[in-house]
Parts: C-alpha cells; sequence; structure tokens
C-alpha cells in the first residue's frame, strides 16, 4: 500500500495542471469519477450496443476506404474466378474486391456485419430489460423514447447497409423498399421516385443510400448515443431492489476504479466475441448470391434479423387492394409495412405516459420492479413479445416450412391466425404466472421458507419446521408496492373526484381498477397470525426438553 | 433369239423382269453383308432379351400404379394415380428410379428422394475387405446397372421421349461456370435458393436440394431435361445442352468450394445468420456479462 498523502510525480501534476486551469477538469473528475453505478448483469446489455456501435464505426471506416458506391457496369476480372466475365456493377465488384483482393477486407466485412446484428439484438434485449423492470418510468421517459429512436434508426441504417453491396439479395430487398415507398397513398410513386431518381433500379440509388449510411444515420445515432449516456450519467443508473438500495441512495460501485475496469473489460469482450464471430461464422457470402438482377430470385430471401417482422408481416398479409377513381391503394403492402410496427414503437413510446396517467403515479423512480409486481405491465410486455415473435418467424415461414416438412400454406395460415390468438394467450397467461408468483411471495413472507428439519410432535405428527426468509430475500420480496386502495370515485358529498369524469376519467378509472384489482397484498409478518407450520415448529421443541 | 423375242413380249414378261431385278439385287446385297446380318440377329436377340427383363422389372415395381402397359391409372373417381409412362424417355426412369424416387413409398404431395429399392440400387458399398462380399457386392451393383438401362431401354421402346445424356454432356469441369452461375439464378434459384439448398414450394410441395453431393451431375441434367414433378421442362431449346453443362459446372464448383468466411451456417442466408447473432453473440456476452458483475473487488481503498 502506497502512502496516500504521496505527492504525484511532476509529470503528471504539471499536465494535469495545465487541463485543470484552462477547463476546470479536477472538480468535474472529482464530482464524478466516484459516480456508483449499480451491478446486475442485465444492466450491461445497453453496452454490448454502445461497444458494437464503436466497432461499427470502425471497421465501417475501413471498408469505405475500398468500396465503390457506383453503378456504373463493369465485367469483373478478380480472384473469384466464378464470376470472371460477368457484367456487375461497380458496388459490387468493389465488395468482391475489399473480400477476396484486400487484405483481411472479409474478415472487417464479417466483423462489421456480426457487429450490426448485434448492435440491434442487445438494443432490443436492453430495451426489454428496461420494459420488464420498470426503468422507463419518471424521469427516464426521455430516454426511453431516445431509444425507440435509436432502434429505429438502426433498422434504416442497417437497411442501407446491406443494399449497398448490390447483391442478389440486397437488391431484392430494395425492390420490396420500392414497393412500400408506393404503396403509400396519394404520394407513393412522387417518393419512390425521388427516393430511386427515376425507374427501379437506376443509378441513383446506391451513392444515396451510401451517403445515408456512412454520413447522416451514423451521425444521428452518434448524437443520440451522447445523449442517451449524458442523460444516464445525469439520472443515475435505476437499480435492482436489493437490501442496501434506496429510492434515496445507489448501491453500487464507484466508477473509478471498480466500473470503469469492468465496462472497459466488458468492452474487450464484446470486441472479442465479433472478432470471433467474423473469423470463424461466414455472414452475408455476396459472392454466392451474385450480382443483382431485377429479374432473378432466390428462394429463402430474408432481411437481417431486425428487419424480419416487416418481411414476416408482408408474407402473411392477405391480397388486399382498393381500386377506385383511378388510383389503387395497396392495403396488402401498406398494412404490413405499418400497422405493426406502428403498433409496438408507438405503443411502446406511449406506454410510459399512458401508465403514469392510469395510476396515477408522478413520483420519480430510481430502483427497478419485479417483473411480478406489474403483472399487467408484464403481461403486456409478454404479448408484444410474442406478437413481434411470431410476426418474426412468419418471415422464414419458407425456411420453416422446408426445414421441418411442413406445407407452406400451413404455416401461413397458422401464423394469420397465431399473431391473435397467440398474443392475447401471452397476457393471460404471464398475468397468471406473476400473480402465482405474488402468491408465492406472500406465502414465503407469511409463512416463511421450508427448513428441511422434520419434527415429531407428542401425538406422532410429522411436521416441517419453516423459518423466516433471510433478510435478503425478504426484502427483495418486500420490495413490492402493494395496490393502494381505490380513491372513491364520489366523496362524502356526492361529489364525483375530478380526474373520474367524462368519458376519459370513465376509461382512466375503469385502466386503473384492471391494473390493481387482483393484486395479492404482501405485507411484512409480525408473528400474530398463528400460522400452523410456524407455530408447529415451535411447540414441540418446548415440549421436547 | 427369236424366242427370247417372243417371251419379251408375253404379258408376264414385266413381272418377270422385276422379279429377276429385286432376286438379284437381293442376292447381290447379302453377298456384300453377311456378316453384318449375323450380327443384328445375334444383337436382337440380345436387346430383345434385355428388353424382356426390363419389360419384367416393370411389371414386377411398376406396373401396380402405372398399369400394364405403362399407360397410366385412375382411382373409382377418375382421379390419376399415376401417369402413363409412354413417351416419357429413357431420362425420366433413370432420373426417377435412380434417385429412389420411383418406385413411391406411398402417394403424397411429392415423392422425396431415398435409397432406390435393392435392383436399382447402384450406389451400394462394394469396398469390403472380404474377397467373396467384395465380389457379391460388385456383382450385385453390375446387375442394378443393368436392371436400370433394361427397364430405361423398355419405356423408350414404348414411345421415345429424352435419353440419358452422354458423360460428356454432363461432365462439371467443362462447362462455363459464370454463364451458370447467371442462369441458375435466372431460372433455378427461386425454388433451389442461390446456392442449391433446395426451398418450400405450395402445397406441401418442395425443391430438393442439390448441395449434396449424392444429386450426380447426369442426375441434374435429367431432371431438366424431364421435368420431374414439380419441375418445369427446360428443353434444349430454353437452354441448350452447354447451358445445361453450364448449370450442372455452377452447381457443382459452388457446393465443392469451402467457405472462406468460416462456418457457412447452411449457405441460406440471413435466417440462420440472425439466430447465430442471437444465440452465439448475444449468448456469449450474456455470460461475460454474468461473469464480470460476479466480481467483486476485494477491498476498496477509502478515500
Amino acid at each position: 500500500m502506497s502512502d496516500a498523502t504521496a505527492q504525484p510525480p511532476k509529470a503528471v501534476e504539471g499536465a494535469l495542471g495545465f487541463i485543470d486551469e484552462r477547463l476546470g477538469s479536477t472538480t468535474f473528475f472529482k464530482r464524478n469519477v466516484k459516480k456508483v453505478f449499480p451491478d446486475h448483469w442485465s444492466f450491461m446489455l445497453g453496452e454490448i450496443a454502445l461497444y458494437s456501435f464503436i466497432i461499427l464505426l470502425l471497421t465501417g471506416t475501413f471498408l469505405t476506404l475500398w468500396f465503390k458506391p457506383s453503378m456504373v457496369e463493369v465485367v469483373y476480372d478478380g480472384s473469384y474466378t466464378k464470376l470472371n466475365g460477368v457484367q456487375m456493377s461497380e458496388a459490387y465488384a468493389s465488395t468482391l474486391h475489399i473480400t477476396f483482393d484486400v487484405r483481411g477486407g472479409l474478415l472487417m466485412r464479417q466483423i462489421h456485419h456480426w457487429a450490426a446484428i448485434l448492435f440491434m439484438a442487445s438494443i432490443l434485449a436492453h430495451m426489454l430489460r428496461v420494459f420488464f423492470t420498470g426503468a422507463y418510468r419518471k424521469p427516464r421517459e426521455l430516454n426511453w423514447l431516445i431509444g425507440i429512436g435509436m432502434f429505429t434508426l438502426g433498422m434504416l441504417e442497417g437497411l442501407f447497409g446491406y443494399s449497398l453491396p448490390d447483391d442478389l439479395l440486397s437488391g431484392t430487398g430494395l425492390r420490396i423498399t420500392q414497393g412500400v415507398a408506393e404503396s403509400i397513398p396519394l404520394v407513393g410513386t412522387y417518393i419512390y421516385m425521388f427516393l430511386f431518381g427515376g425507374e427501379f433500379p437506376g443509378t441513383e440509388i446506391i451513392p444515396r443510400l451510401y451517403m445515408l449510411h456512412i454520413l447522416l444515420i451514423p451521425g444521428l445515432i452518434l448524437g443520440m448515443v451522447t445523449a442517451h449516456m449524458m442523460i444516464m450519467w445525469h439520472q443515475k443508473h435505476t437499480a435492482m431492489p436489493t437490501q442496501k438500495q434506496t429510492e434515496e441512495q445507489v448501491y453500487g460501485y464507484p466508477f473509478y476504479p471498480v466500473f470503469m475496469a469492468k465496462t472497459g473489460a466488458y468492452f474487450l469482450f464484446t470486441f472479442g466475441v465479433l472478432a470471433l464471430m467474423g473469423a470463424f461464422v461466414q455472414i452475408n457470402p455476396i459472392w454466392l448470391f451474385g450480382p443483382y438482377d431485377p429479374g432473378a430470385i432466390s428462394a429463402g430471401s430474408q432481411p437481417d434479423w431486425y428487419m424480419g417482422v416487416l418481411e414476416g408481416a408482408l408474407r402473411i398479409m392477405p391480397n388486399w387492394e382498393v381500386t377506385a377513381w383511378g388510383h389503387t391503394v395497396s392495403f396488402n403492402v401498406l398494412i404490413p409495412a405499418l400497422v405493426p410496427l406502428g403498433i409496438l414503437f408507438g405503443g411502446a413510446a406511449a406506454w410510459p405516459f399512458v401508465e403514469a396517467w392510469v395510476t396515477g403515479d408522478r413520483r420519480l423512480h430510481h430502483v427497478n420492479t419485479r417483473p411480478r409486481n406489474a403483472p399487467v405491465r408484464t403481461a403486456t410486455g409478454m404479448a408484444a413479445v410474442t406478437f413481434y415473435g411470431l410476426l418474426w418467424l412468419a418471415g422464414a415461414n419458407d425456411v420453416i416450412a422446408d426445414k421441418f416438412h411442413l406445407s407452406l400454406f400451413a404455416t401461413t395460415w397458422f401464423f394469420r391466425v397465431a399473431i391473435f390468438v397467440g398474443t392475447f394467450l401471452a397476457f393471460v397467461i404471464t398475468k397468471r404466472i406473476c400473480l402465482g408468483l405474488q402468491r408465492k411471495d406472500a406465502d414465503t413472507i407469511s409463512h416463511g421458507v421450508e427448513s428441511g428439519v422434520i419434527l415429531m410432535s407428542p401425538d406422532g405428527r410429522y411436521s416441517e419446521r419453516h423459518e423466516p426468509a433471510r433478510a435478503e430475500e425478504s426484502t427483495v420480496i418486500l420490495s413490492k408496492e402493494n395496490a393502494r386502495p381505490e380513491a372513491p370515485s364520489r366523496d362524502a358529498n356526492g361529489i364525483p373526484a375530478p380526474d373520474t369524469k367524462g368519458p376519459l376519467g370513465h376509461l382512466r378509472s375503469r385502466l386503473a381498477r384492471a391494473w390493481t384489482f387482483d393484486d395479492i397484498p404482501i405485507e411484512p409478518h409480525d408473528g400474530g397470525h398463528g400460522h400452523d407450520e410456524v407455530e408447529a415448529g415451535k411447540e414441540p421443541k418446548q415440549l421436547s426438553h | 433369239m427369236k424366242r427370247f423375242t417372243a417371251w419379251r413380249r408375253r404379258p408376264w414378261a414385266g413381272y418377270a423382269v422385276v422379279l429377276a431385278a429385286l432376286a438379284a439385287i437381293g442376292v447381290i446385297y447379302a453377298g456384300f453383308s453377311p456378316q453384318t446380318d449375323r450380327a443384328e440377329a445375334e444383337g436382337t436377340a440380345q436387346a430383345a432379351q434385355d428388353l424382356a427383363n426390363g419389360k419384367q422389372l416393370f411389371n414386377k415395381n411398376c406396373a401396380s400404379c402405372h398399369g400394364l402397359n405403362a399407360e397410366g391409372t385412375k382411382d373409382a373417381k377418375g382421379k390419376p394415380i399415376a401417369p402413363s409412362l409412354i413417351g416419357v424417355g429413357a431420362a425420366s426412369v433413370d432420373f426417377q428410379v435412380g434417385t429412389g424416387r420411383m418406385p413411391a413409398m406411398n402417394p403424397g404431395a411429392q415423392m422425396p428422394r431415398k435409397e432406390p429399392i435393392p435392383p436399382f440400387n447402384t450406389e451400394i458399398k462394394t469396398d469390403y475387405e472380404e474377397k467373396e462380399k467384395r465380389e457379391a457386392a460388385e456383382k450385385q451393383k453390375a446387375q442394378a446397372e443393368k436392371n436400370l438401362e433394361d427397364l430405361s431401354a423398355y419405356i423408350a421402346s414404348l414411345g421415345g421421349g429424352p435419353e440419358i445424356p452422354p458423360a460428356s454432356a454432363t461432365d462439371p469441369s467443362k462447362g462455363n461456370v459464370a454463364l451458370g452461375g447467371k442462369l441458375f439464378r435466372t431460372n433455378c434459384a427461386q425454388c433451389h435458393n442461390f446456392t442449391g439448398q433446395g426451398g418450400a414450394l405450395t402445397g406441401g410441395k418442395y425443391a430438393p436440394p442439390l448441395s449434396h453431393s449424392d444429386v450426380t451431375p447426369t442426375q441434374i441434367y435429367e431432371a431438366m431435361l424431364t421435368g420431374p414433378q414439380a419441375m418445369p421442362v427446360f428443353n434444349d431449346t430454353t437452354l441448350t445442352p452447354q447451358d445445361k453443362q453450364a448449370i450442372i459446372a455452377y452447381l457443382v464448383q459452388t457446393r465443392e468450394e469451402p467457405n472462406p468466411g468460416g462456418n457457412g451456417l447452411g449457405r441460406i442466408g440471413p435466417v440462420s445468420e440472425g439466430l447465430a447473432g442471437w444465440l452465439i453473440g448475444l449468448g456469449l456476452l450474456v455470460l461475460a456479462a454474468m461473469w464480470i458483475t460476479a466480481k467483486k473487488p476485494k477491498k476498496l481503498k477509502k478515500s
């Protein structure tokens, strides 16, 4: 152990002094390096996204050095001899060049693509964690909205990114993009023409997507990441309900030295996993797909996973089209493109505000809820997961039909029914599970936990002694906030409460009742109830002596 | 001379001259080609024997569905059970029986590829250590090859049809790979997937994978030529023999090509990639997160 009062070396002191005198950094660091971060594995999910994003920026920069966003037709003549003599766009040819002729090019391409997959996957996982633990509640609604914005931008960024190589698969994705643009009523054809600068595919789209992909959208995401981090830093991280955690005080490890070391190590983990996948698992083999040709298509053409939900909606949508006054409205494309994600993202964005309105809860929350203690929220979340998951699977219905030897039409009809029935069932089942777990918690608190000690009473009866739950466990269980008794809709003089008036007020009070009516109250055990098991554990002990 | 002149004028003289000329031609022809005639007679006998073998095999294995004269059969409602085989050609028989699709196990949306029944199984194992076993297997294999040939010849004898392509037409090393890839993506990939992994079709049908090594170049050629089951026919005007060879070259060279980027994940595109991203990528990082958050510092320095 070194002496804490020892003076730092002159070089360090000089440099720090230089910065401090100009930026006042010492005060800033003094306040901030000790920032406390709570410890839980699920709090690292968002960091995967952050670190994947950094790796995306670095590998992406490498790729721009050789990629040519050009639709000029060239005849390939390179290392991949199977395509020699084939006409293709310069974009595709330069991607082949990166893959087969640039040292480390294929590895960089694969790390870039895996990082994109992981970026989106970790955002979704992180959002699910935030939702199910109620971490989006006041004061963190803004960060929740920024997160949804980043996920949406990430989808666009990914779509544009995998369109750039101009291979057969990405061209198919662009073709669908064109169809979606065209399906917008009234302005569809204009949007399509503005976007593509002429008839599909044209020569404009690749350079335009390239600009959006490497400049505008990453810039926006970077700005949002910064805002997200600064807001999180300012508001402090939420924490799981543990013994030492309170609403007033965060319990965890300081940023310096503990959390900094952990998060630094976690960056290396993320980089390591991505490097391993980039080296050993092939992704987007564009040389096998071939150059894009509007006349060609492949079985099993799917987008990357985060677009799968749109693909699935499009695949199971019935062929509805309306033609009126010489205009066609293509509901068969418009509805799958807008409705499912509209419900999911719109619903997610509105949720924190709707929940606060329904429950009338305007307090600040820094300690997370256990999912079971908010059954309606958890059930709604699981319903959304099911809805999303089924649409996602439907996007792969031909692969499922092929690999599991099912009829393709049968899978389509299954998903058509399941997205409604499954979503409803998921809600009901999840809510029942939550309530069952609440009951178990109530039981643990009132009856204690099984001790494994079997006792025989004087009349020969056997019973197991129950012991009160350990403090650690009971704190977690007692973190549940029991439903507050409903405010009477009319006071003693028969005057209705202000927030129950009108149709909106009625709706609010009905929703509030639905939120809490089957709540199972969990009270700290006061020992005065005379429960058999606990008492049975005590009595024989006294009698046997 | 006078007599001859008189005969010349008889009514039957013209006939006699024609007859004499025919006889002379016959004698001359026989004199010039006695050997071929004898060999042909022998060959005809052998061919008749082979044809009889083919017919016998047909009666034993195929006739129950396709009818005793290969005319096809219908059920009581007039719905076809099995199609007529007149005019399907030797290539079709070689494909259907050689890939084990025929004789069919049970009627369904589509006949699956399976191990051919023993009399037609040309892919049996022959590399036994024991001499007797090896010879028996080799004999069986030769017999199977002959059976397949005889059956094909028998069906071809009923009404012609596409013939089995010669080995020179299916050699994958002689085709133009770049052209083959283009043709494959335009004509085949929509059902068989860009690397020939197969895919689902409507009504329980499917396009079988072409990526396994047991799908021989000859079978690929025959399939294009005859359009088995749900597959359309690509005759020689749609895809010339050179085009077919190019497609075979593309398929065979693609499936033999290693994956430069690591594990190919079945080469079916983004579905398996997404699965790998979630399960391997996120899975490993969640484990890392659990490990890293479970680590507690021994003691924090007070300050």
